[in-house]
């Protein structure tokens, strides 16, 4: 096979080789419909006979209520918070991606390294050092990289969730109040993710057509991926 | 993000390393009296120490659900909530830091896991580099005297029983520990640990280190602040 490779070193006890399944990252910022898509992926792959393990962020059983806690404290330091994250993305990466991958299933997950990258570069992190922590990486098959303005974002986000302090990177202290952080926030994940997708080959979608059209032209991505039914 | 040997304060920092059982401990509190005795400032700061990570280190490790990675991140993660909470700023403030345990902790279990020297090196670049790194240089079977409680004392993972080294754990100790050891000792030239003896007696080992720390002094600030304990000692001495 030889079909995955890691970014750097890898893992240890972990042959590359072995891992049969795809890999599919759904990337994009806060409130692009990262989830909505992924449900839709999942139904539609399901149907075509594909077994499908979706995950996410935070999810992991190792830290994912650690990090759930340490949020609501508002306490922790940047690096800190950092490598957080990078552990419970390699709980999920070797508890939950890796043998899912093994047995062959379509691996959705929502968010990859990528997301982990931006936050920690935009909160000063040196952009070369993260780059080193996530070299345990596996290559993802394809990233679909979800587009949206920040006024498209802004109008949706307004009308469902409402702002949050983390996505609105209320810890920067990057404006007034949740809107005026949240507007400059996303702008800088969003330049951060347009000069990611040309270093790390993502397909970009823009999302400002209606959920349908958006989601068909991701499966039109991913259909040449797939083992044929 | 200032990277390792670029940061500049007031402080110091000094840091003793090497396997349980080594009795740097020890010779840590041995020194944190003196230095306090001298009137200096003292913050004493240890491995595990993060409140936040510690729970989820906990139960990874009671339900033994750690990777050499997760392993290595999840302590990477609770020293970087150290640093930024226990040291930096006490180093800012020109006091004596003094650490059990330190990165080099890390690079030698993780890489004894079989965890790449490279990439946890990088991991912790943010680390700030220690005024004087002592290591306490111990055989395994000297040092598993020394473990109070014996064979009961001995920790699942600090055994590395999760490596399948052997089913019997007191033999799988020793020879994780060597591994550790070798580790440490290809450190000693390429971070300028300072070898400390552990095989010599207590007091022999003092010495050497307050006469190390001594030269490391010159210009640090004594700003200890007695506490009420000492208030109260020194007003019964005054009595008459």
């Amino acid at each position: 096979m030889g079909r995955f490779e890691f970014y750097g070193q890898g893992l240890p006890a972990v042959e590359a080789d072995e891992l049969k399944g795809k890999l599919v990252v759904v990337e994009g910022t806060d409130g692009v419909g990262r989830s909505t898509h992924i449900g839709l992926l999942k139904e539609w792959l399901e149907s075509k006979g594909h077994a499908v393990l979706d995950t996410g962020m935070t999810r992991s059983a190792l830290a994912g209520k650690g990090l759930k806690a340490a949020k609501e404290g508002h306490t922790l330091g940047g690096i800190t918070m950092s490598l957080f994250y990078a552990t419970d993305f390699a709980d999920r990466l070797e508890n939950e991606m890796i043998p899912a991958l093994r047995a062959g299933f379509v691996v959705l997950t929502d968010r990859y390294i990528y997301s982990l990258m931006a936050r920690a570069t935009i909160r000063g992190a040196d952009p070369e050092w993260v780059k080193g922590v996530y070299e345990f990486a596996l290559k993802p098959d394809i990233v679909i990289y979800l587009r949206a303005t920040v006024d498209e974002l802004m109008t949706r986000v307004v009308q469902t969730a409402g702002f949050n302090y983390w996505e609105s990177g209320m810890d920067l202290r990057l404006g007034e109040d949740m809107f005026d952080s949240f507007v400059v926030y996303q702008g800088r994940l969003m330049a951060v993710f347009d000069t990611m997708a040309g270093d790390y080959g993502f397909h970009v979608v823009e999302t400002a057509a209606n959920i349908q059209k958006v989601s068909d032209e991701i499966k039109t991505l991913l259909e040449p991926l797939l083992i044929p039914v | 993000m200032k990277a390792y040997g670029k940061h500049r304060f007031p402080g110091r920092l000094f840091i003793v390393e090497g396997i349980d059982g080594s009795g740097k401990s020890t010779q840590l509190a041995l020194l944190q009296k003196w230095l306090e005795s001298e009137e200096y400032g003292t913050f004493f700061s240890e491995w595990n120490s993060s409140a936040l990570v510690r729970d989820v280190t906990r139960r990874g490790k009671k339900k033994r659900m750690l990777t050499p990675m997760t392993f290595s991140l999840i302590h990477a993660t609770d020293f970087a909530d150290r640093t930024e909470q226990h040291i930096i700023p006490p180093l800012k403030a020109g006091a004596l830091v003094l650490a059990d345990r330190y990165i080099y902790t890390a690079f030698a279990r993780d890489v004894a896991r079989g965890v790449n020297p490279g990439w946890v090196r990088n991991l912790y670049r943010f680390a700030v580099k220690p005024t004087i790194a002592f290591y306490f240089r111990i055989s395994v079977d000297d040092a598993m005297k020394r473990l109070v409680g014996g064979r009961d004392a001995i920790k699942y993972y600090e055994a590395g029983m999760d490596r399948q080294l052997s089913d019997d754990i007191e033999e799988s100790f020793r020879v994780f520990q060597r591994a550790v050891i070798d580790e440490y000792e290809r450190m000693v030239d390429e971070f300028g640990l300072v070898v400390i003896d552990a095989s010599r007696s207590i007091e022999e080992q003092q010495v050497q280190m307050r006469a190390i720390v001594t030269k490391a002094l010159t210009g640090a600030r004594k700003n200890r602040i007695r506490r009420w304990v000492d208030l109260n000692s020194t007003a019964r001495a005054c009595r008459p």
